[in-house]
């Protein structure tokens, strides 16, 4: 078998995969984040939450109601982004034209309040969710045996990855909501119901958190803090991406999943904090991020 | 003004009375303690302009090192916490010149994911107790003649330096520097034309408040004996948030008040409402940014100027 630096070259390979696939959960968290900071101006602290209520609604779903994995990809989100939407319209509706560092708080306290829900309701012990039919099994790629439903995941996060880059910068829906970022009273003047637009905004980025949710629900222990760490990490993808760009958040995501799992294989201890180390540096050399505009 | 005089006059009695109420005067130390920490916070957020979300990695950073140095190279207390405090400023001009390169919500969340690699390393090194944290530090002799061991020793100690930090935080920020500092927090880009060194005020004022943060971690560890890996931890880092603007964001006696309350809350609440807490917390948290947002404090001050 080759080798580099002395790794089995299929040690690499394989790793790299993984971290690809943890790379594509970045990737769909830190979209949702970008397109509610980009349209909005917020920056959701609650995503994290709002991600580990996917999961448990997919498994509620699937429990209580007998709601597969299927249709649970689908109402998961759209339930969870019309708690969202509701959020949005009742809290942070009012805090537009404050400080963004009040949504910032604001949302900080919808996680807790989420959070410690979920905990009284479920539990702090985890809970795990079926491999759906069809995806289980492995695929042989060569270098390694690929679970098939880690393979679906890659996929499935490029495919809502892209169509929602598409979304907002293709179509006539996006062009409304990024006029509204940049002059909501002159789109108003238009006839443009901006206030629904930025509800539609939120609701959408908190389903993608969902989305992600229930992606995982399968492959992590669903707990009510499953997205605690996590948010942090992507906060710091973020950061490194830079916060304006659509495609920098899908890019830097996939990019650091990658380095994470690279990190593994050569020093397993440093991959808890590689991202954070990574983020510093970005600062030091390019504070603006690897795709921000200053 | 004499009123504001004799306020602070009767506000110290009642401080130093404390003891003789029979208040359990652990929890009073654990609150000053946390008044510390909320105050550098506030020196931070209220007068420089600057969220930092991870704060608890200053305040967690120095209770392990004031720790360590206690239990196991035998320092003694007055030393150990000098030790502490100077770990966080030290600490806090690394992440400080890391964060300061970005603004406002940036550099919130720059601070929060480097204060989470300072809980991944406390998590890994050797020198924490990993899950465990540093249990049964000693609180030793004061300067080599002042046992601290007993409660009311310890009180009047923590009481003093409390003092001291408050007088420390009035006199910064109505030195010239707190006047520049406040003018960067106002509008950071005309003090940058008036050609004041703006990063280097900044930066000044990230070391100062990881140093307050510091010495309230230190004495903490003193005053409870432990420091443990929730110092450290993201929830305390929002917990100091929480003080500070219920308080009053950018009042000298909200963060104390502040942390009064929610110090209070933690100890007795979960009689109440059971697990419940997270969820009270996280209410208050939206219930003060949507309708607070000035503090307690901050709130009693604008009805008084508007009298």
């Amino acid at each position: 078998m080759t080798e580099i630096f002395g790794i089995p070259l299929a040690a690499i390979l394989g790793q790299l995969m993984l971290g690809l696939v943890n790379g594509a959960f970045y990737a769909l968290l830190s979209l949702g984040l970008a397109v509610i900071f980009g349209l909005m101006g917020v920056v959701n602290f609650a995503h994290g939450a709002f991600y580990a209520l996917g999961s448990f609604a997919a498994l509620v779903g699937m429990q209580r109601l007998g709601i597969g994995y299927w249709p649970g990809l689908l109402l998961a989100p759209l339930a969870v982004g019309l708690l969202g939407m509701l959020i949005e319209r009742l809290w942070l509706r009012r805090l537009y034209g404050l400080d963004p560092l009040y949504g910032l708080l604001l949302t900080f306290g919808v996680a807790l309040i989420i959070e410690g829900v979920l905990q009284q309701v479920f539990g702090a012990s985890g809970q795990s969710y079926p491999v759906p039919d069809g995806l289980q099994g492995v695929v042989n790629l060569g270098f390694m045996f690929l679970p098939r439903y880690r393979a679906w995941v890659i996929v499935a996060s490029l495919a809502v990855c892209f169509g929602t880059w598409f979304l907002i910068e293709r179509t006539r829906l996006g062009a409304r909501l990024r006029a509204a970022r940049e002059n909501a009273p002159l789109l108003q003047s238009f006839g443009v119901n901006v206030p629904l637009l930025l509800t539609l905004t939120y609701g959408g980025g908190v389903a993608l958190a969902a989305l992600a949710g229930v992606l995982a629900a399968p492959v992590i222990l669903v707990t009510p803090h499953m997205g605690q760490s996590l948010v942090t990490v992507v906060f710091a993808v973020v950061v490194i991406g830079g916060m304006g760009s659509i495609l920098g958040a899908i890019a830097s995501g996939l990019l650091l999943g990658l380095i994470e799992g690279l990190t593994k294989v050569i020093y397993p201890e440093a991959s808890n904090i590689v991202v954070f180390l990574i983020m510093a540096l970005v600062l030091i050399v390019r504070p603006a991020g690897l795709f921000g505009r200053e | 003004m004499p009123t504001r005089a004799l306020l602070y006059l009767v506000g110290a009695l009642g401080a130093a009375a404390i003891p003789l109420t029979g208040i359990y005067p652990v929890f009073v130390m654990k609150l000053l303690c946390f008044a510390i920490f909320a105050c550098s916070f506030n020196l931070l957020l209220g007068f420089g302009g600057m969220l930092s979300f991870g704060h608890a990695a200053f305040f967690g950073t120095a209770a392990y090192t004031t720790g360590w140095l206690v239990a196991e190279r035998h320092w003694g207390p007055g030393a150990a916490i000098g030790g502490g405090a100077l770990a966080a400023a030290a600490l806090g001009l690394v992440i400080g010149g890391l964060a300061i390169r970005r603004q406002g919500i940036y550099l919130a969340m720059v601070t929060l994911a480097l204060a989470q690699l300072v809980y991944f390393v406390c998590l890994e090194a050797p020198f924490t107790g990993g899950e465990n944290g540093l249990q049964g530090v000693a609180r030793g002799t004061l300067f080599g003649f002042l046992p601290l061991q007993s409660d009311i020793a310890m009180y009047y100690f923590v009481l003093c330096l409390f003092a001291a930090t408050l007088a420390a935080i009035m006199r910064i920020v109505h030195s010239p520097f707190g006047r520049v500092l406040e003018a960067i927090r106002e509008n950071e880009s005309r003090a940058i034309s008036l050609g004041y060194a703006v990063k280097r005020y900044k930066l000044l004022a990230f070391v100062l408040s990881a140093a307050l943060a510091g010495l309230g971690g230190s004495l903490k560890t003193l005053v409870l004996g432990f420091a443990t890996l929730s110092d450290v931890s993201q929830s305390t880092s929002g917990e100091v948030i929480l003080m500070t603007l219920l308080g009053g964001i950018g009042t000298f006696f909200g963060p104390v008040l502040g942390a009064g309350i929610v110090v209070s809350l933690q100890e007795y609440l979960s009689e109440l409402v059971g697990g419940w807490v997270m969820v009270v917390i996280g209410a208050i948290f939206v219930a003060c940014v949507l309708s607070f947002r000035r503090g307690i404090v901050g709130t009693i001050l604008r009805l008084r100027m508007r009298r």
